[in-house]
């Protein structure tokens, strides 16, 4: 089988585009691509399976964006469905028709392009083009769960996680290499019933990606499919999150202390406690709401309740906020799953292209583990509206303000890391640098959600929707790009090419702040979230009403600056400029032992040995300006 | 301990055959007890302690959690903390509700 | 590249890697069977009334000493394969597999009964968390009694060619089956006695 993507190994050694494959163990095509158990492949199809969740979900946002800024108007759908299946078309033609990685990745896009043209039209979604409410609340609640839970979290964790974390600690594989696999296939099939979830009859889930009940204990059988799907998400981050632990316990390299160990390699382990035990108590309320709605039970149904005037025939005598209580109780720490591994990556990006140790390198993981703890207990400042007294208020709003500290020393250690280095200006360094102030920006604006006075005002506006964008999406997402151009050498031992990948920096971080900054302004003016029609026929939302226009704008634009970005990624797959095999000089054992591209199977030819810490670069007295932390110390 | 000795072996076989008969004596206990409709909070109390101690027993010995390694401990002790806080934190905010007396 | 301390543990932890997996997995599961406590507890605070005496305490102290005598057949079977008895640990573990189903056969006549009666699910919030407890825990003897057939038949081929990891297998499989035990344990009290 020819393809391109994992076998680049070989490559560099064959002539490059025949790719005739001469691994020593010659496994069958599908045990080697699709039923893989090699943590390389896995986290590459983590990776690619998670991308196109995401391109997935901004469509469904573009197509909300649209019903926002015009309200009532019929959506230009082939706008939106051509370019995709034109660049589906040019990946397939690029790869000539061969079987390869790049033709199923054409032919997924082929598919995407089909699959959005079916959603935005039909009488029960989008008559005459244009959007009815009840679909934009299936949009709404569908790019909330697709992002956070089949896009950012298979990436950061599943795919770079996968990937990079055993290169890191010298590690063959993961500690459990089946399981690793069983939890991408679990992932697969949780995405896979999510998207069938559009074509049942109601849609796909409406209730939010909170999935709220009563609203959704009564909802669409959309519901039912979404907590099918959520069960198997959980069952794949469980599988995850004990492999990454096990193998960051078990399989460190000779001499790889904990504190020598990367702070990626920390982000990752603390995101993997996170999701161990937070996640849990939501497969908990999953299975708990299925029963409401199939088994007629009342665990989220308080007695007497009316829905369209009739009165439920349920028996009650159940709580809605105890769905609140525990799905919260994994969302909170979620939402630093969202950004603990963005976190990781750009210490990396930072420390390397600073030529510099991080500032304070200690206590950045100090204050990591701290987060992880606290995350666990600030879970109802989600819930100040809820009727809660004062004295639980004032717990949870404390902890929340305790929280914040952490936070703010780690983001201070990246700036001080700044302090005084050389830096590489290059496309991963940008984006790094791009999500010190995004993420700045979101945290900063979460405060004011944390206490619980202001939160009355604040709560359920596009505030809110503001605040946690900043942090995921100029955030985590620019953390992510960051990853994604730091470790392309490494993945294919070519380049990213870095015009386009300043371009689309550049796009991107203006877009992002037109598109994220109004709605804070909006929120502020108590415009409400969750409203198809961006707030229109409230009073007060006249005055910033306007600015659903420019929000929308950017927010196609930006669309647009990613084309550049996917076209460097197909292009440079092939043609890229050859990479050497420690293309950015860095000290890490991912670079610095393994190969570039890793041997298809196993990951080093010799196990490494490590003598030093993770970020010595310009060490005193050094020829070079990076000191490998498998390079023997000098007495 | 040391799981190669034979003699060591057929020591914790009598220690788990006499925790299994704890275990029966126990069970047969908390159902007596029930028996004796105490109030509610005193029979939770007496069930919930009870089962712990079995609880105890099973983890301890037929788990062998008495000599296990440190990590074990570190990360059991992390989850029963923020079992716990699930436990008790929305028990809490139960009991502290606003409640609107003069609402029509 | 063989994956290291698979059969033998690490120095600095000392355990191998499976121990460190299944305690990880069985700290996610205290944290959902704690998660269903906690709905237990504020539906039960919530409740104007709370049935009492409506399920049959017999037949589950019954299924309670089932419960404790599979675990420490089980455990046998582990001792067994330290003392390299395989026809032993066979035994035991076959027995260890017949309690599981005869936990699952008594649970079926009870269920069976409720639903006979009109004791649904729907009925109040008391049988639903009843049927999603006992259910969910039902669930995990079943996946318990799989895995355990597995190692008595296909799997404990493994005994001949690696015997300490098979013994380690064992050991992991037993770390799971008394979880399932203790949590049997708290769910005795909690729905038939209080
Ligand atoms: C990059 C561009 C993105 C844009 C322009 C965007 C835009 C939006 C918009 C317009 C809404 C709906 C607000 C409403 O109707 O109430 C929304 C909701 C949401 N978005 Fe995004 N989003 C983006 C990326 C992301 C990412 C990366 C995440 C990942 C974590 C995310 C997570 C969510 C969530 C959780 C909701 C709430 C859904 C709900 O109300 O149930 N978004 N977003
Ligand atoms: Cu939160």
């Amino acid at each position: 089988m020819k393809t391109n993507q994992p076998n680049h190994a070989v490559e560099t050694v064959a002539a490059p585009h025949v790719g005739v494959v001469h691994v020593h163990e010659e496994l069958p095509f599908w045990r080697r691509y699709i039923f893989s158990t090699d943590h390389k492949v896995i986290g590459l199809q983590y990776g690619f399976t998670a991308l196109l969740f995401l391109l997935f979900g901004y469509i469904m946002m573009m197509m909300m964006r649209w019903q926002l800024a015009y309200p009532d108007t019929e959506f230009p759908k082939y706008y939106f469905v051509l370019p995709i299946a034109a660049i589906g078309a040019i990946i397939i033609l690029m790869s000539g028709i061969k079987p390869s990685i790049n033709t199923l990745i054409g032919i997924l896009l082929l598919g995407l392009a089909a699959l959005i043209n079916y959603i935005a039209s039909g009488e029960e979604r989008m008559p005459d083009g244009i959007m009815l409410p009840e679909f934009y609340n299936q949009l709404g609640a569908m790019h909330g769960t697709i992002m956070v839970f089949l896009g950012i979290v298979p990436l950061a964790v599943g795919a770079f996680g996968n990937y990079v974390l055993p290169l890191q600690i010298g590690a063959p594989d993961m500690a459990f290499p089946k399981i690793n696999m069983a939890s991408y296939w679990a992932y697969f099939v949780g995405g896979v019933i999510m998207l069938v979830s559009f074509f049942v009859p109601g849609g796909a889930a409406n209730s939010g990606w909170t999935s709220y009940p009563p609203l959704a204990d009564i909802a669409t059988t959309g519901q039912t499919l979404w907590l099918f799907g959520m069960v198997f998400l959980i069952t794949s981050s469980l599988l995850g999150s004990i492999n990454f632990i096990v193998t960051v316990l078990q399989l460190r390299a000779k001499g790889l202390t904990f504190f020598r160990l990367p702070f990626f390699v920390w982000a990752q382990f603390v995101t993997a406690f996170l999701l161990l035990l937070a996640f849990p108590p939501l497969e908990a309320a999953a299975v708990l709401q299925l029963m409401d709605r199939l088994a007629g039970t009342s665990f989220y149904l308080p007695s007497g309740l009316i829905v369209s005037g009739q009165v439920l025939p349920n028996t009650g005598g159940g709580s809605p906020l105890l769905w609140q209580h525990l799905f919260w109780f994994l969302a909170h720490p979620e939402v630093y799953v969202l950004i603990l591994p963005g976190m990781g990556i750009v210490a990396e990006v930072i420390a390397n292209n600073a030529r510099k140790p991080l500032w304070g390198y200690k206590s950045m993981v100090y204050s990591l583990i701290f987060l992880g703890f606290m995350s666990f207990i600030v879970w109802a400042h989600h819930m100040f509206l809820t009727g809660m007294g004062t004295a639980i208020s004032a717990f949870f709003q404390t902890t929340t303000m305790i929280i914040s500290i952490p936070s703010v020393i780690i983001l201070s250690c990246l700036f001080i890391s700044l302090y005084g280095g050389s830096i590489r200006f290059n496309s991963p360094m940008l984006f790094a640098l791009g999500f010190l102030p995004m993420f700045g920006i979101g945290g900063l604006t979460g405060l004011p959600l944390g206490l619980a006075t202001s939160d009355i005002h604040l709560h359920d506006t596009y505030y809110v929707i503001g605040h946690f964008h900043y942090v995921v999406a100029p955030g985590t997402i620019f953390a992510l790009f960051a990853g994604i151009y730091y470790w392309f050498p490494k993945v294919t031992g070519r380049t990213l090419n870095e015009t386009l990948g300043k371009i689309h920096f550049w796009g991107s971080f203006v877009c992002m702040n037109f598109i994220f900054f109004p709605m804070l302004i909006q929120g502020l003016a108590g415009v409400s979230r969750r409203l198809s029609d961006g707030g229109q026929q409230y009073s007060h939302a006249q005055g910033v009403f306007q600015l659903n226009e420019v929000m929308s704008v950017a927010a196609w634009v930006m669309a647009i600056f990613q084309i550049f970005f996917i076209i460097n990624l197909f292009i440079s797959i092939k043609k890229g400029k050859k990479a050497s095999e420690n293309h950015w000089e860095a000290t890490t054992l991912e670079w610095a032992a393994a190969p570039t591209p890793p041997i298809a199977h196993g990951n080093f030819g010799i196990v490494p040995e490590v003598h030093r810490g993770p970020y010595e670069y310009s060490l005193p007295g050094n020829a070079k300006d990076y000191s490998p932390q498998n390079e023997l110390v000098k007495e | 301990m040391d799981f190669t000795d034979i003699h060591e072996i057929k020591k914790h076989v009598r220690v788990y055959v006499t925790v299994f008969v704890a275990l029966l004596a126990l069970t047969m206990i908390t159902v007596a007890i029930a028996q004796l409709h105490l109030s509610v909070p005193a029979a939770v109390a007496v069930a919930i302690f009870i089962a712990t101690i079995k609880g105890s027993l099973v983890a301890g010995y037929f788990m062998h959690l008495v000599s296990e390694k440190k990590v074990i401990y570190a990360a059991l002790i992390l989850t029963v903390v923020f079992f716990a806080a699930l436990m008790w934190l929305p028990i809490f905010s139960q009991s502290d509700t606003i409640v609107y007396k003069n609402v029509p | 590249m063989e994956i290291p301390y698979v059969v033998t543990a690490r120095p600095e932890t000392g355990i191998f890697n499976a121990k460190a997996g299944i305690w990880l997995f069985l700290a996610s599961e205290v944290m959902l069977f704690g998660a269903l406590f906690t709905t237990y507890i504020l539906l039960r605070i919530g409740a104007p009334t709370w049935p009492h005496g409506e399920l049959d305490v017999a037949l589950a102290t019954v299924n309670t000493a089932v419960l404790i005598t599979s675990s420490i057949t089980m455990v046998m079977a582990w001792a067994s394969c330290l003392t390299k008895d395989f026809k032993k640990f066979r035994l035991y573990l076959g027995l260890t597999i017949l309690l599981g189903a005869t936990f699952m056969v008594i649970k079926y006549f009870e269920y069976s009964h409720h639903f006979h009666i009109g004791d649904i699910p729907s009925k109040n919030t008391f049988y639903a968390i009843y049927f999603t407890l006992t259910g969910l825990h039902g669930l995990h003897v079943l996946g318990g009694m799989i895995v355990n057939s597995y190692f008595w038949g296909p799997g404990s081929k493994m005994w001949k060619s690696e015997p300490v990891r098979f013994t380690n297998r064992i050991e992991v499989a037993g770390l799971y089956w008394h979880f399932v035990d203790l949590v049997w344990i708290f769910l005795f009290p909690t729905l038939y006695l209080l």
